[in-house]
């Protein structure tokens, strides 16, 4: 199988680069971090969770799922930047001569991504652990919510892919991979219950992809307030409504990817 | 005749209302060097990319190793090796993990790729270098990492777009070492250059380009012939001595002299190389002709170009400071490297075009 064989080379290529280039993981760290501990302690006083509103702690539990997709989701910037970076650079002409898969680059880029995803999310566990989040379910279940992560964050980087191919210049590929997911992800339920925005406002918070991790990753953790009730259909669905949004944008944006990156002339 | 390993018909391509090929024809027999020899923009490097797979043509047929480029892009690449004019290596990867990484991706296992790869830098004496990251190499050494990179599976038709652009003329010297060692051993190569002399020294065959059309073909001494050969040029320190300095040098003449008397210049064309100059010095100085400056010079590009279709090369400022610098080193020994970065990275944009 030249297809797996050449994904996982070019994958190993990008992992090596990460080490080789610390910085960029580093700062992928500090914003995360950042929003946790921001959202904890400077917001997290003025937002109460329906259901738990005698408890201090339960915001923080509450939280945590939502920083942690919207992580995940930031693999889009890293993977618009990559790709456009190797497509400005001579690197991908050697690639498009030699007799490989065409999707193994767009691949083995994402494949790397995933990786740095997950050594993200560990971090962040471990900081989200130390100022007293918990998980109240079984292991496996919890397990399970980190997948659920995973997948999300390989689907949106296959978003990043099609935007670094699209945008030609890494500088414009970092702002445009990164400037329409701040409404996507603050318009979910990932920072403050969806209830409390603009009935008109609620629908789109509902159906939204990310909000259906969300929610799933809060299940599967044993996040979600004991006294809130979810009547929208996607979250009480949202374990298979969030692998059904992530397959269905890894198929869509993966199509449409490789057919880009085989027309792209150069 | 043995079989073309190279050949191109009637090959269009347009950017958007650029016509940057304009039916170029090729054909390179086997186990020979053809030389793609244009100035910058002249569509060498677009005419690689074609046969490379890397773009496809509008209009024309090609074949490479016998194989359609059109219908079997991939039989094609599994065929060739191509070297750009930037280093296509992965700067944040040692040399070996970069040549190691091309093998695997021909479908060699990692052992034989690990192993493929220390030869290579040894045999372009990168072996001391093997385990630094490329972005620490110098200009030279990612040149010839990237060669390397070509010849992971010692392809049977290769492609070198632009190999010395912008070396030093030690590196260029080593470079066209390795390249005449690989032609020795067999392999097809089809080389673009804007050097004459690289031309001259490594290419059987020549095919001059321009404006995306093939307009000579010839080997370089044909093509030489064509254009007028050698010529002496003096410059005498007092413009009064230019009636007497242009009788002493029509015995050596082989054509109409030519003068100009602002810069005290006086070109002659001649035949018979450095034993004509030494004549000519000992003639002037008999004559006590006190001379400024004297040298022979070999065709340039720009004089093919002037020749070949009355126009200048057309590279701008570059093709001044070359010539320039051509004329004040007099003999043409060495190619121009008179380009400043900056210029190097204009024309370099231009021929990707």
């Amino acid at each position: 199988m030249s297809a797996v064989n050449d994904s996982v080379v070019v994958a190993k290529r990008n992992v090596r680069r990460m080490t080789r280039i610390p910085e960029v993981l580093v700062f992928g760290l500090i914003q995360p971090v950042m929003f946790v501990l921001l959202f904890t302690y400077v917001m997290g006083g003025a937002i109460t969770v329906p259901g738990a509103a005698s408890d201090p702690n339960a915001y923080k539990q509450y939280l945590i799922a939502g920083i942690f997709a919207q992580t995940v989701t930031f693999a889009v910037a890293g993977a618009s930047a990559g790709i456009s970076e190797d497509m400005t650079k001579g690197l991908v002409d050697r690639f498009r001569s030699l007799p490989m898969a065409r999707g193994a680059v767009l691949t083995g880029r994402t494949m790397a991504d995933s990786v740095q995803t997950a050594l993200i999310l560990v971090v962040l566990s471990v900081v989200s652990l130390l100022i007293g989040w918990r998980t109240h379910n079984d292991l496996w279940k919890v397990f399970c919510g980190f997948l659920l992560l995973l997948l999300l964050g390989y689907a949106f980087s296959w978003i990043g892919a099609l935007i670094g191919l699209s945008v030609r210049s890494p500088e414009a590929a970092t702002s445009a991979g990164l400037v329409w997911l701040f409404p996507l992800t603050f318009i979910s339920n990932a920072f403050v219950p969806v209830a409390t925005m603009p009935g008109w406002l609620q629908p789109i918070a509902y159906w939204n992809p990310f909000s259906a991790t969300v929610q799933a990753v809060r299940e599967l953790f044993g996040n979600v307030p004991p006294g809130m009730v979810q009547t929208a259909w996607p979250m009480k669905h949202a374990v298979p409504v969030s692998i059904g949004w992530s397959l269905l944008i890894i198929v869509v944006f993966r199509a449409l990817a490789v057919s880009k990156y085989r027309r792209s002339d150069g | 005749m043995s079989e073309a390993a190279i050949s191109a018909e009637g090959l269009v391509r347009t950017f958007g209302n650029v016509l940057a090929l304009d039916g170029v024809d090729l054909d390179v027999p086997e186990g020979t060097v053809l030389g793609l020899l244009g100035p910058n923009g002249a569509g060498k490097t677009t005419t690689v990319r074609v046969l490379t797979t890397l773009l496809r043509p509008d209009a024309g047929r090609a074949t490479v190793a016998g194989v359609d480029v059109l219908k079997h892009p991939d039989k094609v690449r599994s065929l060739i090796g191509l070297s750009g004019q930037y280093a296509a290596v992965d700067e944040y990867l040692t040399g070996q993990e970069n040549l190691q990484m091309v093998g695997e991706l021909y479908q060699m296992s990692a052992r034989d790729a690990k192993a493929r790869a220390r030869e290579l830098l040894e045999q372009f004496k990168l072996a001391d270098a093997a385990g630094r990251i490329a972005k620490t190499y110098s200009g030279g050494m990612r040149r010839r990492l990237d060669l390397a990179a070509a010849l992971v599976v010692r392809p049977p038709v290769m492609f070198l777009d632009e190999p010395t652009t912008g070396l030093d003329p030690r590196n260029r010297m080593a470079l066209w070492e390795v390249i005449e060692e690989l032609v020795a051993g067999g392999t097809t190569l089809l080389l673009t250059t804007q050097y004459l002399e690289e031309a001259d020294r490594l290419a059987h065959d020549i095919a001059v380009v321009d404006r995306g059309r093939v307009i000579a073909r010839g080997t370089a001494d044909q093509l030489k012939a064509q254009i007028g050969g050698e010529r002496v040029e003096v410059v005498v320190t007092d413009s009064a001595a230019l009636p007497l300095a242009v009788e002493a040098l029509a015995p050596y003449a082989i054509g109409e002299p030519t003068v100009e008397p602002h810069t005290r210049r006086i070109t002659v064309p001649v035949t018979g190389g450095a034993r004509v100059l030494a004549d000519v010095i000992r003639d002037l100085d008999a004559r006590e002709i006190l001379i400024h400056d004297i040298g022979l010079r070999r065709p340039t590009l720009d004089d093919v170009f002037l020749s070949l279709t009355g126009h200048a090369t057309e590279s701008d400022a570059d093709s001044e400071s070359e010539s320039d610098a051509e004329e004040d080193r007099g003999d043409g020994a060495e190619s121009p490297d008179g380009q400043s970065a900056a210029g190097r990275k204009a024309s370099r944009k231009k021929a990707r075009v």
